[in-house]
């Protein structure tokens, strides 16, 4: 008989790890080898046969009326196959609305692929051409005639909060997508008798997901079957086929999303965008696959931006520098409408429900504020409130501390929840199982050698070399139930499916609703089933992001996909395992209970004598089951649906710290070193964990130094090139140090958290830290991110 | 397409070893020209500006950003993508390492970075970390601290050192 092939099996199986030990071991991704071969497919590679291409006319105005619009010349181009107006496509799209049930009074614009009458931001797609080659389309957009009338720009908060502003739809009351307050305690009589007040008023830019792969997709819709196949760069693949079925009309059953390699994500790839429900509907008039690929100029003027907040907060804390109660009010700018379908509110409610989050404190107010503007949509992006929320929070606990006369760390120490006093509620209502805030503290001090750095510190002041150091903690939202999302009516699946199967060669393959955008999703995929099937990583294949072959399922976002992904397929592995075990036992005439699976192996339990291969069962069960006892009910194929039950979030906790070097001349930071510990609960492969972690705290040095949204006063973008935006390179990064504590949460089996914006949520609040520590001599105070030399020059009164 | 028809250009150069010759318009660069005519899709595009590196390839020998030339300006040139190195081996010890090391998440800037690794260590010597850093000065990772690309270039040019390149 032939021995099953080994196609993926690695060249050097010797020093493999022994099965029921991959989880919790550092193993290199086996599919990173296909991108190290150049041999990724992302959709930008991709080409269908008769494939056409879009590009789109965008508005050069941030409010305008469209008088005119004059395709004729642009339709006779050369190699042009069609031009769309907003009118064609609201022929086919019904329009959305992006707002969430359980957000009271949230109101947004409804919109359409492409406008009928007015424009909104500047480039705003207006006109799409889909011609046989994108500079074919491009060439034929420079022959489109738009004519506009100009409106007032709501550029900025004030303009748009201002009572008699403009508003941002003919028939709104105020410029307000949606209000919240959370209180608890009497915040008003703590404050009036705290022993210490500290207030901050913070700004905190806009800046944009900057995926090095832009969006892009292939429509291929088929008349002849009502069918629509989508090639989409996604990280949610099941929502989109939910969206393009609904808004186009077109059974679910019959649309197809296949998410192939995405060149990086952040969240920037789950939202909704104009141009690409524009090119479903392109692909239908066209009768033929349609192409659009954001360039970089239009991937700054319609990826979803970031952040965009003004916060006015402060602490009240007693004379021994504990914190009594924090208020504080955020006002956040989101651009012209609400994305759809997760809104652009999630990141200001998330904001003031995570102020203060880490600590303990008897009273709280928080109090928010979303508001459009002319502006392109912001939304949620790594780590969604979270920076803010840490920020505001760090800042006011380094005032308090420099107030009181404490250490940062003390001040920490004395007001974090003490680890023995879970489970906990916060004054904002999040329900924690267990963290391990003081034993995070206590290791970074260690990993720090925050001393040593201390006295470092104190022996170069006179130098004239000014180092800082900021501490930052944080508490990440991951593992969202169905409260989250589903709750608001929105058709967001909170769950996930796997459906784990033995191959007729013995080999498993898991297919699952999890995506991968490299963070290696597949890989921790592959070692739970490995482990908790009892078979070698080697032989498991794990294929995700199709929905034609994977079953339903939330996929990649609010870092899900270890502790709601992971778990799924532990289940799924053992009902396997279980099927395996009972055919198996048929075969060997024994009790299942007295028989095991290790290794590719039947083994007695007791013994564990080998007593027949999976190889060998699998090839029973597929060629032989008339071999197989009557009444055998040989399933080598299980599919198993998980969702969270139990708390609503499964909350990992940490602490960061930063240390740099300010130039007080240029106004230049050196950023020495970033330090992490973090407890995202089992970890199941530290050496993915810690390079998300790590490309976290890059992301959020970048918010903290670099990283930029500019506009004008008439609304127009003027840094949308990457040579104008900034974004973190290797030489201006540091090496960042992390170490791990592990709690793991007891709702599911494998006890895994998420650790996708760990890195992002506190490195910019450790980092402005960090800054105003080194300016203290100076009397400077830094409360607006990004720290741009000219800000830190004009903090020393220099500038 | 049939619009540039009249205005297509000759152009013969070599890629990845082989004779390559084609009618190309004057306004394709050389990004564009390896990834549709010639389908090698390992040389990625995220700027078309020279300011993200995703795009690099070796023109006879030496790094070039390849959405910063135009194909026609080619005539009679080497060019060596990343296909092209993985193929005849020549960053096996780079593709090993940024395995090992993790040094890749999404994957779409490592193209690269490979090209520019493999530049650097043709220089030949253990570049350190600084060095390493200031070569990756013009690579633009989203994903990665860049830390775990410097591990593996770091420790590849060691492996290399050490099996007497
Ligand atoms: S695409 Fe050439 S450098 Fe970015
Ligand atoms: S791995 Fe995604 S951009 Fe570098």
């Amino acid at each position: 008989m032939n021995a099953p092939a080994a196609f993926d099996r690695p060249r050097h199986t010797a020093d493999a790890p022994a099965p029921g030990v991959h989880v919790g071991r550092p193993l290199p991704r086996p599919n990173a080898k296909r991108l190290l071969a150049g041999r990724g497919a992302y959709v930008t590679d991709l080409k269908l046969p008769r494939m056409l291409h879009a590009a789109f006319l965008r508005s050069p105005f941030a409010h305008a009326r469209i008088t005119r619009i004059d395709v004729e010349a642009a339709r006779a181009a050369p190699g042009v196959a069609l031009v769309a107006t907003g009118e064609d496509l609201a022929r086919l799209c019904a329009p959305w609305v992006g707002t969430l049930d359980h957000f009271k009074g949230m109101k947004s614009p409804p919109q359409m692929p492409l406008p009928l009458d007015r424009v909104t931001w500047c480039g705003q797609a207006v006109v799409a051409i889909v011609a046989e080659s994108r500079a074919a389309a491009e060439d034929a957009a420079e022959l489109v005639e738009v004519d506009y009338e100009e409106l007032p720009v709501l550029a900025d908060l004030d303009t748009a909060l201002a009572a008699d502003a403009p508003r941002i739809a003919p028939d709104f009351s105020d410029n307000i997508c949606f209000r919240s307050v959370v209180e608890t305690g009497d915040v008003d009589a703590v404050f009036a008798s705290a022993a210490h007040v500290v207030d901050a008023q913070m700004t905190f830019g806009r800046h944009t997901g900057v995926t090095l792969e832009p969006r892009a997709l292939i429509a291929d819709y088929d008349a002849s079957e009502h069918s629509l196949t989508v090639h989409h760069g996604t990280q949610t693949p099941f929502q989109f086929q939910d969206l393009y079925a609904r808004h186009y009309g077109i059974p679910e059953s019959r649309v197809r999303v296949i998410a192939p390699d995405v060149g990086g994500s952040f969240g920037v790839k789950l939202h909704v965008y104009n141009e690409d429900m524009a090119v479903i509907g392109l692909s239908m008039l066209a009768g033929r696959p349609v192409k659009f690929v954001a360039d970089r100029l239009e991937a700054f003027v319609s990826d979803i931006h970031a952040r965009d907040h003004r916060v006015k907060a402060r602490a009240a804390l007693d004379a021994d520098g504990r914190l009594l109660a924090i208020q504080a009010e955020d006002e956040t700018g989101i651009g012209s409408f609400s994305t759809y379908p997760r809104t652009s509110a999630v990141e200001g409610n998330q904001v003031i429900r995570l102020i203060g989050a880490p600590y303990r404190m008897e009273a709280y107010r928080g109090d928010l504020k979303v508001v459009f503007q002319n502006k392109t949509q912001t939304s949620q992006y790594r780590a969604v409130g979270h920076p803010i929320a840490c920020a505001v929070t760090e800042h006011l606990m380094d005032r308090a501390a420099a107030r009181i006369g404490l250490d940062p760390f003390a001040i920490r120490a004395r007001n974090l929840i003490p680890d023995d006093a879970y489970p906990c509620e916060s004054a904002t209502g999040y329900k924690f199982e267990k963290l391990s805030h003081e034993g995070c503290l206590a290791k970074l001090r260690t990993l720090m050698d925050y001393d040593r750095l201390r006295a470092d510190q104190a022996a170069l002041r006179p130098r004239g070399i000014h180092r800082g150091i900021g501490i930052a903690a944080f508490v990440e939202i991951t593992n969202p139930s169905p409260a989250f999302y589903g709750i608001g009516g929105a058709r967001i699946s909170a769950q996930d499916g796997a459906v784990v199967k033995i191959t007729p060669s013995g080999e498993v393959r898991c297919l699952i609703s999890v995506t991968e955008q490299g963070q290696g999703t597949e890989t921790i995929i592959g070692q739970i089933v490995a482990d908790y099937l009892g078979v070698s990583r080697d032989i498991v294949r794990v294929i995700t992001g199709d929905t034609q072959v994977t079953p339903h399922g939330g996929a990649t976002w609010a870092c899900r996909g270890a502790g709601i992904g992971g778990e799924t397929a532990l289940q799924a592995a053992k009902k396997l395992k279980a099927n395996v075990l009972a055919v198996a036992s048929a075969i060997l005439q024994a009790r299942p209970e007295a028989l095991d699976l290790v290794d590719g192996q039947v083994v007695d339990k007791a013994g564990g004598a080998v007593r027949i291969s999976l190889a060998e069962v699998a090839r029973i069960t597929y060629f032989r089951s008339d071999t197989l006892p009557p009444g055998t009910d040989a399933q080598l194929t299980v599919a198993h649906h998980y969702a969270p039950r139990g708390y609503p979030f499964a909350f990992t906790n940490g602490v960061h710290g930063c240390h740099v070097e300010v130039d007080a001349e240029t106004g230049l930071v050196k950023i020495l070193k970033h330090f992490v510990v973090e407890d995202c609960g089992r970890v199941i492969n530290p050496l993915l964990v810690e390079e998300q972690v790590r490309g976290g705290v890059v992301q959020g040095l970048g918010a903290a130094f670099f990283e930029e949204c500019r506009y004008s006063d008439t609304g127009q973008l003027v840094n949308g090139s990457l040579a104008d935006y900034l974004v973190p390179m290797s030489c201006e990064m540091p090496d960042i140090v992390i170490d791990h504590m592990e709690t793991p949460t007891r709702d599911t089996e494998l006890g895994a958290k998420g650790c996708g914006e760990a890195g992002t949520a506190a490195a910019s609040a450790a980092a402005l830290n960090a800054v105003n520590d080194a300016l203290a001599p100076f009397d400077a105070l830094l409360t607006q991110i990004p720290m741009t030399p000219a800000r830190i020059l004009r903090a020393l009164g220099t500038f | 397409m049939n619009m540039m028809a009249s205005g297509l250009v000759p152009l013969n150069l070599t890629v990845n070893g082989a004779p390559v010759g084609r009618m190309v318009a004057p306004r394709t660069t050389l990004a564009d020209f390896l990834r549709t005519e010639l389908e090698l899709t390992a040389t990625h595009v995220g700027c078309e500006m020279g300011a993200c590196g995703a795009c690099l390839v070796l023109l006879d020998g030496a790094p070039v950003h390849s959405c910063l030339v135009f194909a026609v300006q080619l005539e009679g040139a080497q060019v060596e993508t990343v296909e092209g190195l993985v193929a005849r081996g020549a960053i096996a010890g780079l593709q090993s390492a940024f395995h090992e090391r993790n040094a890749l998440q999404c994957g779409f800037c490592t193209p690269g970075m490979l090209v520019n690794a493999h530049a650097l260590l043709e220089r030949g010597g253990v570049p350190d970390r600084a060095e390493i850093r200031d070569a990756l000065s013009g690579n633009y990772c989203r994903c990665t601290g860049y830390e775990a690309i410097v591990d593996a270039i770091e420790a590849a040019a060691r492996a290399a050192q050490g099996s007497g390149r």
